[in-house]
């Protein structure tokens, strides 16, 4: 597989959410607007990263036996990173992300990589599949967050363009559910064709 | 009178799935069958309340004590994820017909962001040591009930001639949707 295609399957054929449909909580949790999704994908992508060059330049240092648990450490210390960058610089946008910035390291998304291919593929591969799923998670949380907050709230970006109240439901908790299964809906059809 | 408010507002109005969306991942993978969503029920009631328990404590005897609250996230998965392990072996050595039953899902509870969730949650809301132990078995039930009910249902939904696309994950969420919207009917029972 060359690295165009490593970078690319993050975005349509492996996407994480759309296909896999790992990391689901954030997803549904942190999409209420758009910049709200944005925000927790950037984090994310980060995190994921740094787990992965790390976890891959590692990967021969780490006894096969314990590897979870080590891989479990060098996301927590990611995290961890980025939970007191944005403390300290988005202050607002920490707050409204609230629990599930420390809850990245519980995303399935991030060990399932380390797992499945930073442990075994060069720092470069590793490098390049980090950034590929990071921005595929990104976009879906952006895609998911504008159609909610387009529908909920007929605005995108905080700018209110649509007169009136619009669907409340999807700015709630059911219509996070809903619109991702949806949005699944969709890919799944597409795919099939 | 508090800790019943406790109970029911963790129980009903902010279920810890349907409101809170932590533990989706299980929730949607566990829900197939009646038997198996009671089994991972009772695991992660099992665990929650341990995990809060042994949290709780490490967190005001070692983290504040010492002043290094930044610690919190390494420390809480590390604890949970030796906690799971620590359990399954004891489960193995001391009942068998137990470890039967939760055995297969304990390992899938380490990434269940529910146990961590409820662990973080549990310091954030300044609950002592018994309101937290209130807190993370009625947030369990909740996580319990949701469970179940989804999986009442999707046992059901077996039957329906469902259009493709739609199989599996996607009516999962529009169903967990439509229960959230149901969910949402409790708020305001308890002020």
């Amino acid at each position: 597989m060359n690295q165009l295609q490593n970078f690319t399957k993050g975005f349509f054929k492996e996407n994480p959410i759309l296909v896999l449909v790992l990391g689901c909580c954030p997803t549904l949790a942190t999409t209420s607007s758009c910049l709200n999704g944005l925000g927790m994908g950037i984090a994310t992508t980060f995190v994921l990263l740094g787990s992965n060059v790390v976890i891959s330049l590692l990967s021969g240092v780490i006894p096969d036996k314990v590897r979870i648990p080590a891989f479990i450490v060098i996301i927590a210390s990611f995290v961890t990173i980025v939970d007191l960058v944005m403390q300290a610089y988005v202050p607002e946008l920490y707050e409204t992300l609230g629990i599930f910035i420390p809850l990245i390291v519980v995303n399935c998304i991030v060990l399932g990589r380390a797992e499945a291919f930073a442990s075994k593929n060069t720092v470069l591969s590793s490098f390049i599949d980090g950034l590929g799923m990071g921005l595929g998670f990104t976009m879906a949380l952006g895609i998911l967050g504008a159609f909610r907050e387009i529908v909920g709230s007929g605005s995108i970006f905080g700018y209110k363009f649509i007169p009136g109240d619009g669907v409340l439901v999807f700015i709630l908790a059911p219509g996070a559910f809903i619109a991702l299964g949806y949005m699944i809906a969709l890919i799944n059809r597409i795919r099939r064709t | 009178m508090e800790y019943l408010l406790i109970i029911i507002s963790a129980i009903l109005i902010n279920n810890v799935v349907l409101a809170q969306f932590l533990g989706v991942c299980p929730f949607l993978g566990v829900s197939g069958k009646v038997n198996t969503a009671v089994g991972m029920a009772g695991a992660v009631t099992f665990v929650m309340v341990l995990a809060t328990i042994v949290t709780y404590l490490i967190q005001i005897y070692v983290l504040d004590k010492l002043g290094i609250s930044f610690m919190q996230t390494i420390t809480f998965i590390l604890v949970i994820a030796a906690l799971v392990q620590m359990v399954e072996i004891i489960l193995k050595k001391i009942s068998q017909p137990l470890y039967q039953a939760l055995g297969i899902f304990l390992p899938l509870i380490t990434t269940n962001c529910a146990v961590l969730g409820v662990a973080i949650l549990v310091i954030k809301k300044d609950y002592n040591l018994l309101e937290g132990v209130v807190y993370g078995a009625s947030t369990a039930i909740g996580f319990g009930l949701a469970l179940i009910i989804l999986a009442g249902i999707r046992e059901q939904l077996e039957l329906l001639n469902l259009p493709k696309g739609m199989k599996g994950v996607p009516v999962s969420l529009v169903i967990a949707g439509i229960l959230a919207l149901a969910f949402m009917g409790f708020t305001g029972i308890v002020k």
